[in-house]
C-alpha cells in the first residue's frame, strides 16, 4: 500500500509521519508537496501536524485552498483512506470533509503530553484493530483542539457512529471530549491525537501503530486478491 | 479604491476562553460593570471596483476564507472612494 504524506508550509510532523508508514509499518510512503494536483499513483492520503501557512487567520484555512487539497477531497470522493492529524484534522474540517470547527482550548494553553482516549467506533477502516471501548494512550500537541458542532451535526455523529475517538479525560473543552471523527462514509478520519507518535514503545506508546495497521489491513481486504 | 471593513466575531452560541480571560481580567482590575467581552477580528481590504456589484463579492470572501460561519459570523461596511 502507498501512502502521500502531504506538506505543507508550516508542517512540522510530516516526518514523523513519514518515519510511522515507512519503518514501523513497513509500507511504501512519499512526501507530496502542497502544490502537486496528482494523487492517483496513492492508496491513502496523510495529513500531518503543524502550522501550515503560520496558521493564518484560522487553523488550516489557508491549506484549504491549497492546489493538492482539490485532489484529497477526489482521493475522499473515491473512497480512498484520509487521515488528517491535529493540523491535519483542522484542514479537513476548514475543507468540509469533516463537519464542525476548532476553537482555542478552553484553557487557553498549549497542551503538550499524552493523553487517554477511548475507542467509542471500532467499526472503521481506521480502527478495526482495536476493541471496542479499548483505552489507548496517544500524545496531543494543540492549542486549538476544542472541537466544535452545532446540536444537529452532533446528534448525526452520534447516530452515524462517526465519532471514532474520546479523551477520556476531556483535555481541551471538546463537545462530548470528540478527539477524532469520521465523515459519514467512513473514509476520511480526523483526530487531534498523534497516532504517528505513538507506534514504538521507545516513544512511550505504541498504540498508535494499530490504527494505521487498520487502513493497511482494510486496504488488503479489498484489493488484493488471495491475501 | 475601495475600502471594505470586515468583523469576524465568534457566534453567541459558542464559548469563547480568550474573551472570558480578558473579562476575568478586567475584573481583577476592579472593572467589575463589565458583564461581558468577546474577541473578534477586523481586516481591512483595499479592493479595485469592478462590474460585480462588492457587496457580492466581499460575502463571497468572506463566507470561503474571512469567516467560519460554523463558529463566527462577519460584518463588513464599505467605504466609496479611497485615494492610494
Amino acid at each position: 500500500m502507498k501512502f502521500a504524506v502531504i506538506v505543507f508550509p508550516g508542517s512540522n510532523c510530516d516526518i514523523d509521519m513519514y518515519h510511522a508508514v515507512k519503518d514501523e509499518l513497513g509500507e511504501e510512503v512519499e512526501y507530496v508537496w502542497h502544490d502537486e494536483a496528482d494523487l492517483t499513483q496513492f492508496d491513502g492520503v496523510l495529513l500531518p501536524g503543524g502550522f501550515s501557512y503560520g496558521d493564518y487567520l484560522r487553523s488550516g484555512s489557508i491549506a484549504r485552498f491549497s492546489n493538492v487539497m482539490s485532489e484529497v477531497v477526489k482521493a475522499a470522493e473515491e473512497g480512498k483512506p484520509v487521515l488528517g492529524v491535529c493540523n491535519g484534522f483542522q484542514i479537513l474540517l476548514e475543507a468540509g470533509l469533516l463537519p464542525g470547527a476548532m476553537l482555542r482550548n478552553q484553557g487557553l494553553k498549549f497542551i503538550c503530553r499524552p493523553v487517554e482516549l477511548e475507542v467509542v467506533n471500532n467499526e472503521t477502516m481506521f480502527t478495526q484493530a482495536y476493541q471496542k471501548n479499548e483505552r489507548i494512550t496517544v500524545p496531543v500537541a494543540h492549542g486549538e483542539g476544542n472541537y466544535f458542532c452545532d446540536a444537529d451535526t452532533l446528534k448525526q455523529l452520534e447516530a452515524n457512529g462517526q465519532i471514532a475517538f474520546r479523551y477520556a479525560d476531556n483535555p481541551n473543552g471538546s463537545l462530548l471530549s470528540i478527539a477524532g471523527i469520521t465523515n459519514e462514509k467512513g473514509n476520511v478520519l480526523g483526530m487531534m491525537p498523534h497516532p504517528e507518535r505513538a507506534v514504538d514503545e521507545l516513544l512511550g506508546s505504541a498504540d498508535g501503530l494499530k490504527l494505521f495497521q487498520s487502513i493497511v489491513k482494510h486496504w488488503r481486504d479489498s484489493h488484493v486478491v488471495n491475501a | 479604491m475601495i475600502k471594505v471593513k470586515v468583523h469576524v466575531t465568534l457566534r453567541e452560541s459558542v464559548l469563547d476562553p480568550q474573551g472570558t480571560a480578558v473579562k476575568n481580567s478586567l475584573h481583577a482590575m476592579d472593572y467589575h460593570e463589565v458583564q461581558d467581552v468577546r474577541i473578534g477580528k477586523y481586516l481591512e481590504l483595499l479592493i479595485e471596483p469592478s462590474d460585480r456589484p462588492i457587496e457580492e463579492t466581499v460575502k463571497e470572501m468572506c463566507e470561503k476564507l474571512l469567516a467560519n460561519t460554523v463558529i463566527e459570523n462577519y460584518e463588513f461596511e464599505v467605504e466609496e472612494a479611497v485615494t492610494q
